[in-house]
């Protein structure tokens, strides 16, 4: 009970109950007993009641960066309960319906286990209240509307401060999302009513009630009165919309609380951000103050009251420019609430410290305001106090979220000067009575926030110094850090130096697809043909949208649904009908993995490089750093440490896809597959380090393994979080609705869904992980898959089962009782599973409410030895990419550097950058990076298990490759150096020590040729190796390829490692045998035959290995120089089209140009090289062709160009040639000499003419390319047809007309021509 | 070789009112005597045809008309070329045309309307007419026609072959060890590029998977449909890689280099390949 905590929290702060004894109880030494009062205090209720404090006392100062409001239980009332058990079922139905919508204001939400039947909460109020002199108001507010006012968070004294944190919750609700979101009127309501929901309508009927028997209050009972009949409705779990928008957008029901005048007690005005109204409705009432409304949440353009300038981006001062990020800003949102479902989350913050929340406003940062000074602290030993039980809780793992809170604590660091905080060093006091203790206002002025702050920062060090590099430089630069605790800045600039983090450049630029593996691609997997084809197309178009979703999803305007829903539902249905959606989910899968896999896509967009830009500045360049900063920044950079869930980079086209194709049999596919891969990976085997005694031996060679393992594990990972977001994805995506169902609802769900099994069994998984030990491999993937739940989800036995184990963990996870190599893990599990209880679908009353039986002991209590959690597998950059939202407390201390060089003036211009991303890689590239493109293009359409082959030979040969060197070249070595050791002690003047030293050195120079050792071991042994494992039939190129690909990683693997480590290697074996030396030192015995020569054989440097043998290089064969057919073909053209003409007088060929013609022809069929089946065939026939306009006479050709034209050339040389030819390549068609056309040429043509033909014709059936009996039914066809009778006659008499007689070598004419 | 789009403009404009005779190839090659003659006939082929199959239709519905004047036409001066010039004056092209009027022929000699095939034959061996005259003209205009018919579409076909030989000549030489499309089918690949490498190249720096051989001149049209069906094809099976026109390009359309489909105009001669041993490459 929230009264009880603050009775708690007052006792400590007044010294009534030890501190120790607390911060014992808190970390679970015993219950505490509270002197008297007999409050059995449960830690479950006093975190959130301390949390909701902080945050209450911090709301005036906290005017910059996200809200951080922890998912508590709105305790945050900080004083007396009210009400009735019956108000807080009333309160408990509506927070628990609407629990989404509400989670963010109704901090307080009642924990099952919190309202305990024995309580009397009536008669608290009543010995509080008049134990504490305020207004008893129990009656009052069982009066008014006993359903709604919540038994929470109502305070029975409305005293300024008491209205102010009420309002802050609202505030700071409203701090993360983006003011210049202007959204749209509907979206406002729900956003308003989400938001302040029930909670601001309690908060504001209590105000009211509060206030009983002041004259202007009169009006507000009726709105009491009002929201009193709203509250019947509420017992309806559907309410909270009706109630929202009623208490919100009236005014009347919401008086502006700001305004001073209003309130007959006097506010405290330093405290009061000037809210504005919620909507636009009424934009001229009140126009001040509304008390629901923050300024933060709400467009500034709605009130007329706050000027233009007023906005939280530098683009303020531009009403366009505000105007078009708001209408991205909406659109974003609408994009955000369907990937997360949960629209009532509020948007990423955007606030950043340079803004200026509102001209005039008290917390605009006074540029002319004093730094924080720690002689300005007030309320130091109680913010101690405060600290060290902060810092407990932390510590314990009791809060939801530990980097949650260290961002808030951040926050609090930099919290901009307040100016009139500074002339408010005390509170005012309290009318009516001593001074509350919790009363006061300890955080309320930047002194005090950066006090406090400091002293959980150093508290909490251990956690910071994990953090990367640059956040920690920014720390340690922070000027009110080196004020407030020089100690700590020194202690940061130290972590800074031993901060191992480097930033791996990202080597694969461009996407692959997906290979076409015959294997699994080819026709024999498809059912049909059809299926088969179709599938073809399907993929070339996926990868269609995908090439234009990458072209255009950046451009404003574009949408997927509009630009690509219909072709991808066209394509879906297409593969319905061809039932290829396995094929169509495993290409779906693959190619998902294939572009989400890398780090960059983790993270969002546009935040690392400048991140990175920033990182890689130094101290020295404070000035640079600030410029670019200012540059860089942009107003909506900051999201705060927990982001709803989302879909980055290219994760957001799959989803679009399967959002868009919403295809249920695609879905099931995909769902089988991802299940399937998820649990293959997560059993992925990593090796340990080889448990062996001897330590120092194995040590070293194990170190090498254990990179290679660290890596496996983080790709291993990292594919296993996407698919299991989208396994989550597509498994809820069913379920998935705008609104959180009412409880009703909501129970039948659960009811339902009970029944079936879900996709997977997380809560197995879970057990199993921890048992085996393989919690850093599991818990990371599967919060991704839960924090894609629906609303209803996390009420499902099985979930909700898999979130008390989730919560156990995380509470026995503390990161302080962590060994140094561990730490990381830990810490990636305390940051997922931290953000997994503050995003949106984690109930919000879960985390203090679970009761949690200690199952876990029990696990872990069975583990084995062997296990994930106890390697160092987890870096810093790891961390950060599974975890990006870490990078917001670099982000937030740089947006404060930045925001402190405005103290000079003015706002600071922020460039928002559009183009930061460098478009496309540089157009050279090196050498290298080829190389390495070109290794990993090699294996792409390669079968995946040459690429696994490859990899593994060259893990062991580089692994075998150290084996080898120690055990050859750094034995003898040491055994060299052992002799020469004794040798030198052997003689008397000598100097153990030194020469220790000379013989190290030497040794060590020695070792650097291991690295010339180690490249000639793996260049022998990596090819065999390949060569054996891989299958017979890989072509020899393949294999070559494949053999140095491997021969390079070993060498690489084994080289790299031998390069930093060899000295560190030689140096230790030669410490023990060193050691051993001198211990035997007294029997100097050089009867120990050492192998010298063996040694100093092994010092030479081995010589240069010269490689592989040069390759022979067939020479090019034969000479190809033949023409080709085609431009044989074009030149036979150009004379046939001139024979056919029409033509000029001088296009005539001489005999000479056709022989030449010929000579090509026959070379080009000779050298057939180059030379197709149809080519040829052509080519033949154009001859065939040639052959007879040359002697039908239609070609003119005459013997050579100066003799006289009209004398006819011998044609016979010719005709000779062309039979060659085509005795040569026996397929020309000649029967087209025998042809209709042909013939009735000849018959058109002089006897000349027709005695070539004739002599053609002879020619060919003496070589016998024709027949005589064909050429002579053919002919007889003459006479069937329809030709003038006298040209039959004509050529029959030519012919001799009997086909018999065929060789008409007889006949008179043909022997004119023949010799 | 490259043209910029400007001057590729320019020669399509010119190409406008020319003819696919032989005279009219004479004056293109006059007017542009910087480019290759297999670089102009290409482009005259794709602008050609692009001005055909935009005005097919029309003459289609003139068939009729055209026939008779040939037939009139033909009856007048029986040894005069009178369909080629009709198809000049009409601008068409001559195969085309007498293509059609085969085919308004055979309607009327048979009262059906006749099967491709057998059109196709009797444009590929005109003898195979039944009316010797037309079959004389049919020949004078596909012989003559330096964009369609029989005899063109041969050597069309023979220079991809040739230019894929040339390709697979070139790569031999260099020792680089390939799939061609008799493989990929064997295999059972759905698309095939005419190669693919078994071992990648960097091509200008580019990784190259594939090599796609196209012996025409790429211009906006032409390469755009081949991206559709055969390049990115080819990219999503199979990765990044190389065109070869080998008749030239618009040089404006090399722009997808980054995302995976390298243009060249030539076979490259700035290669990269995964030799380990310095000796062999």
């Amino acid at each position: 009970m929230s009264f009880r905590m603050a009775a708690l929290l007052e006792s400590l702060l007044q010294r009534e109950v030890e501190l120790n004894r607390a911060l014992d109880w808190l970390r679970g030494r015993h219950e505490c007993e509270e002197n008297g009062q007999d409050l059995q205090v449960r830690k479950q209720e006093f975190v959130p009641f301390l949390l909701n404090f902080l945050r209450d006392q911090s709301s005036n100062s906290l005017t910059h960066g996200p809200a951080t409001p922890a998912k508590t239980p709105s305790t945050s009332r900080p004083l007396r309960a009210q009400g009735t058990s019956s108000e807080r079922r009333g309160n408990r139905s509506s927070t628990g319906q609407g629990s989404r919508s509400t989670s963010r204001i109704q901090l307080f939400s009642p924990a099952a286990n919190t309202s305990q039947p024995g309580d009397n909460p009536n008669e608290l109020d009543n010995t509080l209240n008049s134990s504490h002199g305020s207004h008893g108001l129990t009656g009052i507010s069982q009066f008014s509307s006993p359903s709604f006012s919540s038994g929470w968070s109502p305070a029975p004294r409305y005293t300024p401060s008491e209205r102010r944190s009420a309002q802050r919750h609202c505030l700071a609700d409203f701090m993360t999302s983006p003011p210049e979101t202007q959204p749209s009127p509907t979206a406002q309501q729900h956003r308003g009513r989400r938001r302040m929901g029930p909670f601001g309508a309690s908060a504001a009927s209590r105000q009211t009630g509060a206030r009983s028997g002041q004259m202007e209050e009169g009006c507000r009972w009726d709105g009491a009165g009002r929201k009193g009949r709203v509250a019947v409705k509420m017992n309806e779990p559907v309410s909270p919309p009706t109630q929202v928008e009623l208490n919100f957008n009236n005014l009347d029901d919401f008086p502006p609380v700001g305004a001073a005048h209003v309130s007959p007690i006097p506010a405290k005005p330093s405290r009061r951000i000037n809210p504005t109204p919620v909507s636009t409705e009424r934009p001229n009432s009140k126009p001040k103050s509304c008390f629901t409304s923050t300024p933060l949440s709400q467009p500034c353009s709605s009130s007329p009251s706050i000027p233009e300038t007023f906005g939280p981006g530098p683009s303020a001062a531009s009403p366009l420019c505000l105007q078009e990020e708001r209408e991205l800003l909406k659109k974003e949102r609408s994009k955000l609430a369907q990937q997360t479902s949960s629209p009532a989350k509020p948007i990423p913050g955007v606030c950043t410290p340079t803004r200026p929340v509102r001209p005039g406003s008290k917390v605009t940062p006074d540029p002319q305001a004093p730094g924080p000074d720690p002689a300005k602290v007030t309320h130091a030993p109680e913010l101690n106090l405060l600290a060290e039980i902060y810092c407990t809780c932390i510590s314990e793992n009791l809060v939801p979220c530990v980097f949650l809170e260290v961002f808030f604590v951040l926050q609090l660091l930099t919290t901009r000067s307040v100016a009139p905080s500074d002339t408010m060093e005390q509170d005012p006091p309290v009318p009516g009575g001593k001074t509350d203790a919790l009363e006061r206002d300890y955080l309320g002025n930047v002194h005090n926030c950066v006090y406090f702050a400091v002293q959980v920062l150093e508290n909490q060090f251990t956690l910071l110094s994990h953090l990367d590099r640059c956040t920690l430089r920014l720390l340690a630069e922070n000027e009110r850090v080196g004020v407030f605790s020089p100690g700590l800045r020194d202690l940061l600039v130290q972590a800074q130096d031993s901060c191992t983090s480097k930033v791996i450049p990202d080597l694969h630029t461009f996407i692959h697809s997906v290979p076409f593996q015959p294997a699994t691609d080819n026709r024999t997997n498809f059912s049909s043909d059809k299926a088969f084809h179709i599938f073809k197309k399907q993929r070339d178009i996926f990868y269609e949208l995908l090439r234009e979703w990458e072209d255009y999803h950046k451009e404003p305007g574009w949408e997927f649904e509009a630009a690509l829903g219909n072709r991808v539902r066209a394509m879906v249905s297409q593969l319905t009908a061809a039932g290829n959606h396995c094929h169509f989910a495993r290409l779906f899968q693959k190619q998902l993995v294939q572009m989400c896999k890398g780090p960059r896509v983790l993270g969002s967009p546009g935040d690392a490089p400048d991140a990175d830009l920033l990182g890689m500045l130094g101290a020295d360049s404070l000035g640079r750093l600030k410029r670019l900063q200012e540059r860089l920044i942009q107003p909506q950079a900051l999201s705060g440490p927990c982001p709803p869930p989302s879909f980055p980079g290219n994760q957001e086209f799959f989803r679009d896809f399967l959002q868009t194709a919403s295809c249920c049999q695609l879905n099931q596919h995909l769902k089988d597959g991802l299940c399937q891969q998820l649990l293959q990976l997560n059993e992925v085997s990593i090796l340990g380090p080889e448990a062996t005694s001897d330590e120092g031996e194995e040590g070293v060679d194990g170190d090498m393994e254990q990179q290679d393992e660290k890596q496996r594990y983080s790709s291993v990972l990292v594919v296993a979080q996407v698919l299991a977001k989208f396994l989550g994805f597509i498994s809820f995506l069913p379920y998935q609705t705008s609104e959180a169902p009412s409880r009703e609802i909501q129970e039948a769900a659960v009811t339902l869904r009970s029944k079936s099994a879900p996709v997977l069994d997380v809560c197995a998984v879970l057990r199993s992980c921890i048992h085996r030990k393989r919690t850093v491999l599991t818990i990371p993937w599967l919060v991704e898959f839960l924090s894609m739940l629906d609303y209803t989800g996390p009420f499902l036995p099985s979930y909700r089962d898999a979130f008390g184990l989730l919560l156990q963990f995380y509470r026995r996870m503390r990161l302080g009782k962590v060994g140094g190599q561990f730490y990381l893990n830990q810490m990636l599990l305390v940051a997922t599973l931290g953000w997994l209880f503050q995003i949106p679908v984690f109930p919000d009353d879960l985390f203090f409410s679970m009761d949690l039986k200690d199952e876990l002991k029990e696990l872990e209590n069975h583990t084995s030895n062997q296990g994930l959690d106890n390697l160092p597998l987890v870096d810093e950059q790891l961390l950060y990419t599974c975890c990006p939202y870490l990078g917001e407390f670099r982000k937030l201390l740089a947006a404060f550097v930045s925001g402190s060089a405005s103290k000079t003036g003015g706002l600071i211009r922020k460039i928002t950058p559009t183009s930061a991303e460098p478009r496309g890689p540089p157009t050279t590239r090196s050498q290298q990076k080829i190389h390495l493109d070109l290794e990993q293009a090699f294996f792409h359409n390669q079968p995946p298990s040459l690429r696994r082959t490859v990899e593994f030979v060259a893990e062991r040969i580089g692994s075998n490759c150290v084996k080898h060197i120690k055990a050859t070249l750094v034995s003898e070595l040491v055994r060299g150096g052992e002799k020469t050791l004794r040798d030198g002690l052997g003689s008397d003047c000598v100097n153990a020590a030194k020469l220790n030293d000379s013989i190290c050195a030497q040794l060590c120079d020695a070792g650097m040729q291991a690295l010339e050792k180690a490249t000639r071991f793996c260049s022998e042994n990596a090819p065999r190796a390949v060569r054996v494992l891989l299958p017979e039939e890989t072509s020899q190129t393949v294999l070559t390829t494949a053999e140095s690909i491997t021969t390079r990683l070993a060498t690489e693997k084994a080289c790299s490692w031998l390069s930093s480590n060899i000295t560190t290697l030689i140096k230790r074996e030669w410490k023990s045998s060193f050691e051993r030396v001198i211990k035997t030192l007294p029997s100097p015995t050089s009867k120990e035959s050492l192998n010298t020569e063996e040694a100093n054989r092994s010092l030479q440097p081995p010589k240069s290995s010269s490689g592989q043998e040069t390759g022979s290089f067939c020479p090019p064969d034969c000479n190809n120089e033949a023409p080709l057919a085609s431009d044989v073909i074009v030149e036979i053209k150009e004379v046939l089209s001139i024979a056919v003409g029409p033509r000029t007088e001088e296009e005539v060929f001489t005999v000479q140009q056709i022989f030449s013609l010929l000579d090509k022809v026959e070379q080009t069929l000779k050298s057939r090289k180059f030379m197709s089946p149809v080519a040829e065939q052509m080519l033949l026939r154009c001859t065939v062709l040639l052959a007879s306009k040359l002697v039908s006479g239609e070609l003119p050709v005459v013997s050579s160009t100066e003799t006289n034209r009209r004398a006819l050339p011998d044609l016979r040389p010719l005709l000779e040639e062309f039979v060659l030819i085509w005795t040569r390549t026996p397929s020309a068609p000649l029967t087209l000499l025998l042809s209709e056309l042909t013939l009735t040429t000849m018959l058109h043509t002089n006897d000349v003419q027709r005695c070539n033909y004739l002599l053609l014709i002879k020619l060919l059936i003496e070589k016998g390319l024709l027949k005589e009996d064909e050429v002579g039914s053919r002919w007889m066809k003459l006479s069937e047809l329809s030709w003038p009778v006298e040209s039959v006659e004509k050529f029959k008499k030519l012919s001799l007309a009997s086909p018999s007689t065929v060789p008409s070598v007889k006949h008179t004419d043909i022997l004119q021509v023949s010799p | 070789m490259k043209i910029c789009r400007a001057e590729y403009k320019t020669i399509a404009k010119f190409i406008e009112q020319l003819r696919p005779t032989r005279q009219c190839m004479k004056i293109l090659k006059d007017r542009f005597p910087n480019h290759s003659q297999s670089t102009l006939l290409s482009i005259f082929s794709l602008e050609y045809q692009k001005r055909m199959k935009r005005t097919l239709v029309k003459h289609q519905d003139v068939v009729e008309d055209y026939f008779q004047r040939y037939r009139s036409e033909a009856k007048k001066r029986p040894s005069d070329p009178v369909l080629l010039e009709l198809a000049n004056e009409v601008d068409l092209s001559p195969s085309l045309l007498a293509r059609l009027l085969v085919e308004r022929f055979l309607e009327e000699q048979q009262g059906s309307v006749s099967s491709k095939q057998v059109l196709n034959s009797m444009l590929k061996e005109p003898s195979l007419i039944p009316d010797m005259q037309l079959a004389k003209h049919v020949e004078q205009c596909t012989i003559n026609d330096c964009c369609y018919g029989p005899l063109v579409d041969c050597i069309k076909h023979a220079i991809g072959q040739e230019h894929e030989e040339i390709l697979r000549e070139k790569l031999r030489e260099r020792n680089l060890s390939f799939l061609d499309e008799n493989h990929l089918r064997a295999k059972g690949y759905d698309k095939t590029p005419d190669i693919i490498l078994e071992v990648p190249i960097a091509v200008e720096g580019h990784i190259v998977h594939w090599i796609e051989s196209k012996a025409s001149f790429g211009d906006e049209q032409s390469h755009r449909t081949y991206l559709n069906e055969q390049f990115w094809s080819y990219w999503n099976r199979f990765g990044p890689g190389l065109v070869i026109y080998w008749y030239g390009f618009i040089s404006e359309l090399d722009c997808q280099r980054d995302r995976g489909i390298l243009l060249k105009d030539c076979f490259p001669t700035d290669i990269v390949t995964l030799c380990h041993g310095s000796s062999h490459c």
